[in-house]
């Protein structure tokens, strides 16, 4: 019979916790801020389908880093759940809360109960009538829930670009600064020895949440328009982001040399970006 | 419950989760129901040159009263198509509300919508799944119309699927109508319809065999000038689902009143 041996309460947890992060630190970034219009995900994917931010209700966005699998389980749970209430109830009764909430119990549940955590990081965001009327709730693997000040980094390097978020963000930004505050924030780290980087269009994840549109607001930013709203010169309004909905860049998902990444698999998200192993956990 | 790997459907998705919320699966006590409950009654549906256009007339009724003066009974199904109910209005509304959350949830899970003819089959199934509560006079007929988005010819892609009470769909050639006013509106259109119409004329058609079904049927109400009620009407065309504003179905109702007055008989 094998030998038994004795593991504190404390160092299981710190064990799970360290995977958890060092999984989550491993992956690429996603950016969620609060804008005039409405309220901007801004993720660094290299593919086109494998979504990181997607739409889960009228006035509900989801985004994620860490393990697709996973993040994916969460992500259709999630609609689920909104449409399940939205019908019961009314389409209004629909709450970013109570699906934070429901996250968070989930997520708490898995972390202390199952034997491997899950290396997630997400945010549920859910668009008012005004900027100071966002809600953004960060979730992380274990199950705390953090509400945010209309900004907030996942992933990655997640502390370095919450710094330079934090220092340029105000909530009456326009859809362009706010595209290109989150496209310097996420390409301000990652570069030869922690310098800063370029990250094409094609790279990016781009979706808002339409403070104006009545009913679903979710939109993807994709192809020409979000090549206009990234260019510093032309300074578009929000309404760019509804005009092109779905046509995305001829190529969409060529991975660069040195991103190194494989794009082929579903569950392959957590090794994104592994020349990042040496760096200091988010 | 919420994180089980799962499908896409959200019907198949209740019937694990909820299963007493699906309409066909509460039971039900024996004898006919039929006079229990409003009935809604006329929709029309015509394809048009790059799309589709559904109406409905707003009456409900319960045995030989009028139980509602303006009921709605066309709505968007999702962007790109329309559903219209007849039969027993509160099983109707209900059923109309999960396949609005059906094709919404499948559109959000995948990331894609279904195919036009995946929406009609799905309606299919959830008439079939009302059956019994059918059978004892609760039957609920919708008419599913929309734009095929896949259509190779875009003055083709408006199309028609009309449901019998154990399922269906029947793809219907250019117009149908579903409800008790539907053999006057169907003949109506019979006489009146053309291959290509526009849009607008379409809409004028619509509300013209929604009054020839009104002129004839008790059930089926014309458009109301005192009260100022008209009919539904909607459009699915390559630029999504469209309901004509109050004014602009007031003007139709009103050009074919004025029609009538000259000739009743259209």
């Amino acid at each position: 019979m094998a030998m038994q041996f004795y593991a504190s309460p404390e160092q299981i947890m710190r064990d799970r916790s360290e995977l958890a992060r060092k999984g989550i630190a491993r992956g690429r970034s996603a950016v969620v801020l609060s804008y005039s219009g409405g309220v901007l995900f801004v993720a660094e994917n290299l593919s086109s389908t494998l979504h990181k931010v997607s739409e889960i209700y009228d006035r509900i966005g989801f985004a994620a880093v860490g393990r697709y699998n996973e993040f994916e389980n969460l992500r259709r749970a999630g609609v689920r759940m909104a449409d399940l209430n939205g019908l019961s109830y009314d389409r209004r009764d629909v709450t970013g809360l109570a699906l934070a909430n429901a996250y968070a119990q989930t997520l708490g549940a898995i972390f202390t109960e199952q034997s491997k955590p899950f290396e997630v990081e997400i945010c549920v965001a859910e668009v008012g009538a005004t900027p100071q009327d966002d809600a953004l709730y960060r979730l992380t693997y274990d199950g705390s829930v953090n509400d945010e000040p209309g900004r907030m980094a996942m992933g990655g390097q997640a502390d370095a670009i919450a710094g330079s978020l934090k220092s340029q963000h105000r909530p009456d930004m326009s859809l362009g600064e706010a595209v290109r505050l989150a496209l310097a924030a996420l390409s301000s780290v990652g570069g030869e020895g922690g310098a800063a980087r370029t990250i094409a269009a094609n790279q990016l994840e781009v979706a808002v949440l339409d403070r104006r549109r009545v009913g679903r607001t979710f939109r993807r930013i994709t192809g020409a328009a979000l090549t206009t709203l990234l260019d510093a010169d032309a300074d578009t309004d929000a309404t760019n982001g509804s005009t092109s909905t779905e046509e995305r860049p001829e190529h969409p998902a060529t991975p660069t040399e040195e991103a190194k990444k494989p794009t082929t698999s579903a569950g392959s998200a957590d090794l994104e970006g592994q020349q990042a192993d040496d760096t200091p956990e988010a | 419950m919420f994180t089980n790997a799962g499908t896409s459907s959200f019907t198949t998705f209740l019937s694990r989760a909820a299963p007493e919320m699906l309409p066909g699966r509460r039971p039900l006590p024996p004898g006919m129901a039929a006079d229990l409950a409003p009935h809604a009654t006329t929709i029309v549906a015509i394809s048009a040159a790059g799309g589709v256009v559904m109406a409905g007339d707003r009456r409900a009724t319960m045995g030989n009263l009028i139980a509602q003066r303006d009921i709605e009974k066309v709505h968007p199904a999702d962007a790109y198509s329309l559903v219209g109910i007849a039969g027993t209005a509160g099983i109707g509304i209900e059923l109309m509300r999960l396949f609005q959350v059906e094709l919404e949830h499948y559109e959000k899970i995948e990331g894609a919508m279904l195919s036009l003819d995946g929406k009609a089959n799905r309606l299919a199934s959830m008439i079939r799944g009302n059956l019994g509560a059918a059978m004892q006079g609760l039957a609920v007929i919708p008419l599913f119309a929309g734009f095929d988005l896949a259509a190779s010819d875009p003055a083709r892609a408006g199309r028609i699927f009309s449901f019998d009470v154990t399922g269906g769909p029947y793809e219907e050639t250019g117009y149908d109508a579903i409800g008790s006013g539907s053999i006057f509106a169907r003949s109506a259109l019979k006489k009146r319809f053309r291959a290509g119409l526009s849009i607008d004329d379409a809409a004028r058609l619509a509300v013209e065999a929604l009054y020839d079904a009104a002129d004839d049927d008790t059930a089926t109400g014309g458009p109301d000038l005192t009260r100022r009620i008209y009919p539904v009407v909607m459009t699915a065309t390559a630029e999504g689902t469209h309901r004509l504003t109050d004014a602009e179905t007031a003007a139709v109702a009103e050009a074919v009143v004025a029609g009538r007055m000259e000739n009743p008989g259209g």
